[in-house]
């Protein structure tokens, strides 16, 4: 039985802060779970798709962020609670379902989750989601530790049928991927049939019916303001003539600050749980109570936007801190001890940090960046085009997945990435902008996300570029998910639909496809070599599956290869490929068995043939 | 009760998040509060994994720099890397078998010499113990199983709230029946290796 099913109440179990979601849509007896994945989120998913194999709760991988919210949609107007998961930029994908689900509300409980990443530990942006809260006028909630996560997932769904209408849960890195002690709650029988009842005045947004839809927004939005208002969620904790206003996992820096710097009795907190709407009579109190306060929230001024326009209607003069020089910055995550620095300075208390050692005499350590693994399939396409393009003046446009790594020396592949999809797009930009060859990536999963309306459009318009499709078979960056490409039967599993990518590209009109294996360098540089000289839009699909993913499902074994004698150490294999398997020992290259598979691409590309099979020796 | 902070560094592989809950684990066990934290996006693509781990009362699941109690280092120059987490009390633990980055094999980098590793982390710090954790842990039985080594020096410096037993036990909870008694093994040895390890 999955861990996340245990049926014992009020069990004590240690939780990753994205299992104690999953536990918590599950406790709350979720009907559908959607997502398309994504760091921080990507393990809720994970969680919920193996839990589907073994419950009522019914899971799809879509293939973007907003046929995801969509689907999700449809089952919560079906009367059945549905939740889509996605990170932090995906709620950009999906945002445009979002604004006018906000119109047509929902019946069954649904839950939207939005996973920021502050710091950008694994994203290209650090955006505040809480702004999407304001933006559609629904109701947002976030939680400050691992425990409260769990708890608040299965209130998000009662809150959302009592306003029908859906419920931002928005987390940050720290919480989806702190871990704690949570408390087991009731697992919810699930309600698994649906019924829609036609009601076109709620459910089609046509300008006449939108008019009415918006004022029943806003209606909500006062219902629930009073919730807020009085959501335990939302509470005061300590006392004294000191405040400071707090979200998220900021309250425990908060928290233990106050205590570190001796401060109790002197600050209290209000902490934030029921961001949007905000409580505003609870702020004015609590801040009618206060000489000084201070908003501690990591990311944009949300909070003290709002609450200085509380201060400002009530009448109140006191000095209110946050954002700005000497305080905290927009910039990035908090850490306790920023935070009790801010709050010692703002309060005037002495703060005696711990002093770091001295680093002034370390020797410089060698940076370990990510690197594409050992017998990645990406690094042999990287070179194969590459070479093929030698001589010519290229612009290669990237997109986001593991590939984005063949960005770094030695392979420079990546000169341009905004988002999912651009690659493409950006090449139709480029090419005639420029006159250049432009060759762009982008990786399977990629493409069945957003890059094929952008294929469409470079189709119609005459375009001309090459498009490599980097197809290895699975979402491999966020932990091997499924999608469209992928054949699922690989996994075990059964009634699922397969999508050709060839057949999608030839479909919209790409006359020159081209398949090649990375892996067989010779032939693909020719094949490559051809589709660059075509005039238009020409792709190029690179096909062999990714190595982790392949020995996960116990359909690799690893045949690793040696440098022999005839090595003259020119070190092209190190120098052109940069493949991890590869060491130094004494000045000799040596490729380390433990690592190499065998993927033989630098036995090809070493001039003396002096890389061979270990067997062989 | 107090607060203790343990910083633990590996190189995506060695198993430090397994590590880290199994002394999770063991806190649950001995009915200790415990928060943790991880950063660990790109392990898999051969990067850096870090884990804050932090018992008792405070609700901070972070560690900011300079406020490690313990730091652990699954490997000799992320050890070196993470120093920024010590202060002059900090007990340090390193494993001293290298696995160098690939910037050193492109000549992007030098890799440091372990004595002037260990003198500059002995200099600077309350207490070093280093142990080469991947001999004993062949020696355990179990190539893989460098971070119970790990666990076991962790465990014997007695900077944390619970005992050895608990982490036996959480061992014998967490991990595959099949590597249970090699990792138990590796456990003790790297328990006793940091007992015999003299200052």
């Amino acid at each position: 039985m999955h861990k996340l099913l245990t049926d014992r109440l009020e069990k004590k179990m240690l939780m990753l802060g994205n299992e104690a979601i999953a536990r918590g849509a599950v406790e709350a007896g979720l009907a559908f779970g959607s997502t398309y994945p994504g760091t921080p989120s990507s393990e809720i998913t994970a969680n919920l798709f193996e839990i589907s194999h073994e419950s009522d709760l019914c899971f799809e991988y879509c293939i973007n962020e907003k046929v995801a919210l969509e689907v999700a949609a449809a089952w919560a107007n079906s009367g059945l609670r549905s939740m889509a998961i996605m990170k932090h930029v995906g709620l950009n994908v999906a945002a445009d379902p979002l604004m006018t689900l906000a119109y047509l509300g929902v019946r069954g409980g649904m839950v939207i989750l939005t996973a920021d990443d502050p710091y950008m530990f694994s994203s290209q942006n650090e955006q505040d989601n809480r702004y999407y809260g304001k933006l559609s006028g629904l109701p947002v909630l976030e939680p400050s530790s691992v425990g409260e996560a769990m708890e608040m997932v299965r209130y998000a769904f009662d809150l959302s049928e009592e306003l029908q209408e859906p419920v931002l849960f928005r987390t940050t890195t720290r919480i989806n991927h702190s871990t704690g002690i949570v408390s087991l709650g009731k697992i919810s029988a699930v309600k698994t049939t649906g019924d829609f009842s036609k009601d076109p005045f709620r459910y089609v947004a046509i300008p006449a019916v939108s008019r009415k839809l918006h004022a029943k927004l806003l209606d909500n939005w006062d219902r629930a303001k009073a919730i807020s208002e009085n959501s335990p969620y939302n509470f005061v904790e300590g006392e004294g003539r000191y405040g400071i206003i707090c979200n998220g996992i900021s309250y425990n820096y908060v928290s233990d600050a106050v205590k570190d710097l001796g401060l109790e009795g002197k600050i209290k907190i209000l902490r934030i749980g029921f961001s949007n709407p905000m409580p505003e009579t609870l702020i004015r109190n609590f801040l009618g109570g206060c000489d000084k306060a201070l908003v501690a929230e990591e990311g944009e001024p949300v909070m003290e936007e709002a609450v200085r326009g509380f201060a400002q209607q009530q009448g109140l003069t006191l000095q209110i801190a946050g954002k700005g020089p000497g305080q905290f910055s927009r910039l990035y995550e908090f850490d306790p001890a920023l935070v009790r620095k801010v709050v010692a300075n703002y309060f005037n208390a002495a703060d005696k940090p711990l002093k770091m050692v001295d680093l002034s005499d370390l020797p410089e350590i060698p940076e370990r960046p990510p690197n594409l693994c050992a017998g990645c399939s990406h690094r042999a396409t990287y070179y194969v085009v590459k070479q093929a393009a030698e001589g010519m003046e290229t612009i290669y446009p990237s997109d986001i997945g593991c590939y984005t790594l063949g960005g770094l020396p030695p392979l420079s592949m990546a000169d341009f990435q905004i988002c999912m999809g651009s690659s493409i797009t950006a090449s139709s930009g480029f090419s005639k902008a420029t006159g250049k060859k432009v060759i762009s990536f982008i990786g399977d999963s990629t493409f069945f996300h957003s890059g094929i309306p952008g294929l469409i459009n470079a189709v119609f318009n005459n375009h001309n570029f090459t498009l490599v499709i980097l197809d290895n078979g699975t979402t491999a960056m966020t932990g091997h998910q499924p999608h469209p490409g992928v054949d699922m039967s690989k996994l075990g599993l059964t009634g699922y639909g397969r999508v050709s990518i060839e057949n999608v590209v030839r479909a919209v009109g790409v006359s020159n496809v081209t398949v090649i294996q990375p892996f067989k360098i010779k032939k693909s540089i020719e094949a490559v070599k051809e589709a660059l000289g075509f005039k238009g839009v020409s792709v190029v699909i690179s096909t062999e599956m990714c190595m982790l993913y392949a020995k996960g499902l116990k359909l690799h074994k690893s045949r690793s290869y040696r440098v022999s004698s005839k090595c003259r150490n020119h070190r092209d294999c190190i120098n052109r490929l940069g493949c991890p398997a590869f060491y130094l020992d004494e000045g000799k290259v040596r490729i380390d068995p433990a690592q190499c598979t065998g993927c033989a691409v630098c036995a090809q590309i070493c001039p003396e043939n002096a890389i061979l099979p270990v067997k062989d020796e | 009760m107090s607060t203790t902070r343990i910083i633990i560094v590996a190189v995506g592989g060695q198993g430090n998040l397994l590590a880290s809950n199994i002394l999770g684990e063991a806190a649950l066990l001995s009915n200790i509060q415990v928060g943790m934290s991880e950063i660990h996006g790109m392990a898999q693509r051969g990067g850096v994994v870090e884990s804050a781990i932090v018992f008792g009362d405070a609700k901070s699941p972070v560690i900011s720099d300079g406020e490690a109690d313990v730091l652990v280092g699954f490997e000799p120059s992320e050890t070196l890397r993470a120093l920024k987490k010590c202060n002059k009390d900090t007990v340090v633990v390193t494993n001293l078998d290298p696995l160098p980055p690939f910037t050193v094999t492109i000549g992007k980098g030098v890799y440091p010499g372990l004595d002037q590793l260990k003198n500059l982390i002995r200099a600077k710090t309350a207490k070093l113990i280093a142990v080469d954790a991947g001999k004993l842990a062949r020696q355990a039985g179990n190539p893989l199983a460098v971070n119970m080594v790990l666990l076991g020096a962790l465990i014997q410096t007695g900077k944390l709230p619970i005992q050895a037993e608990a982490v036996r036990d959480a061992i014998l909870k967490k991990t595959k029946k099949a590597f249970v008694d090699s990792n138990i093994r590796a456990f003790d040895l790297g328990f006793a290796a940091a007992q015999a390890e003299v200052f």
